[in-house]
């Protein structure tokens, strides 16, 4: 869901806390590890943000591949051009995306000089082995099932340190099991059977359709008050 | 300790656990619960409201295609559907996240009726939740009006 500004809506403490709007942020501590994170969906965006901050990573969030690019400096063919390397620790994204997929996104990034060395880690709600592989054989660090959770981001920061870096990343990235990928052999649970819930009256399409805003209309403006937000729209039950 | 908040701590204790009893939340609520602290106190209400804004413009987007006369663009329906299974699955709306996999078959089998009906459903489901989750958040606000702290809940 592109939005305004192309990064996620927060509060604006927030916003420069985690580096966004980077002319106005203080520089980064080198010591402190930069995640960015690139997600269409922005409850997701939000989520991993929290995850990595809660790690103590600096967070830059981004709903697209285009952005992402854009983000590194990668987004034009003027590649001769030097500039102070920007410090990016890890990179990681959703594979579902409109426009640039991770996929390609994590291709671009594996050919580029500048941020090849840097990890990649692919997200995806799909637990299809034959697009984990095609990730992993392009160079992909790891591959996480959404939701992610904080035991999955703690484990990236086992790859984080400036000694892994340094290690020899040349060889293939195939890996020769896929037995630390085991949370990913989970069958998805059969669907709930549909609620028996009758406080909220049901809606006919043509409700539906006139009560929902249409697309144009921005449905995100900065959060305020969630809990005041919420009562102001919903009606509770009876 | 105060008689009030007691009761009124064991009455959002026996919420929460009805709440995952009976399907709404699943273990991924419980994880976003974990991330919220009092350097965060509003990070579930935030993302919760994030989530259920996201309801109301995917829910719209899809109904409006399911609306058209003529052909219905079904891969288009079934986009949103994924984007709406993907934010349901991240903050552990359990039965709209169901839903939404059976929507996303019906979309993928083109099944007109089976996709209006599906949709008029996480219209509800979605709607109930969000009327659930503002009760829990009422019981949290008397709880530490009355002076109490708002208890973890042990799922298992």
């Amino acid at each position: 869901m592109p939005l305004d500004g192309g990064v996620s809506c927060l509060r604006r403490s927030e916003m420069i806390g985690i580096g966004i709007g980077e002319l106005e942020s203080p520089p980064l501590d080198s010591d402190q590890v930069h995640v960015l994170a690139v997600d269409d969906s922005l409850v997701d965006r939000i989520v991993i943000e929290r995850l990595l901050r809660i790690t103590s990573c600096k967070v830059t969030a981004v709903d697209s591949g285009w952005r992402a690019l854009e983000f590194l400096g990668l987004d034009d063919d003027k590649s001769s051009v030097e500039f102070d390397r920007l410090k990016v620790d890890l990179i990681i994204t959703d594979y579902c995306m409109p426009g640039m997929t991770g996929y390609e996104l994590l291709k671009k990034i594996k050919e580029s000089t500048s941020f090849r060395e840097v990890p990649v880690v692919i997200m995806s709600s799909e637990n299809v082995l034959t697009r984990i592989d095609r990730c992993l054989e392009e160079g992909a660090e790891d591959f996480l099932l959404k939701p992610v959770k904080l035991a999955d981001v703690k484990r990236l920061r086992t790859y984080l340190t400036r000694d892994v870096k340094v290690s020899d990343r040349n060889k293939p990235k195939v890996p020769e099991d896929l037995s630390r990928f085991s949370s990913l052999a989970m069958v998805t649970p059969p669907p709930p059977p549909p609620p028996s819930i009758t406080s909220v009256k049901s809606s006919s399409l043509e409700e539906i359709v006139s009560s929902s805003p249409p697309p144009s209309e921005s449905s995100i403006s900065p959060v305020d008050s969630p809990i005041r937000r919420m009562e102001m729209r919903s009606p509770g039950l009876d | 300790m105060d008689a009030h908040v007691a009761q009124l701590q064991m009455q959002y204790r026996n919420y929460i656990l009805s709440l995952y009893q009976q399907g709404f939340l699943d273990d991924q609520f419980t994880e976003l619960k974990s991330l919220q602290d009092d350097g965060s106190p509003d990070f579930v209400a935030e993302v919760l409201s994030l989530f259920f804004d996201d309801c109301v413009k995917l829910v719209g987007n899809m109904a409006r295609a399911l609306d058209q006369t003529g052909t219905v663009d079904f891969c288009q329906v079934g986009a949103n559907v994924h984007q709406l299974k993907g934010s349901s699955s991240s903050v552990g709306a359990k039965r709209v996240k169901g839903l939404c996999i059976n929507f996303k078959e019906l979309c993928e089998a083109k099944n007109y009726e089976g996709c209006v009906r599906c949709l008029q459903q996480v219209d509800i489901e979605y709607k109930t939740l969000k009327a659930k989750l503002q009760d829990m958040f009422n019981l949290e606000k008397q709880i530490v009006q009355a002076g109490g702290i708002v208890p973890q809940v042990d799922i298992n």
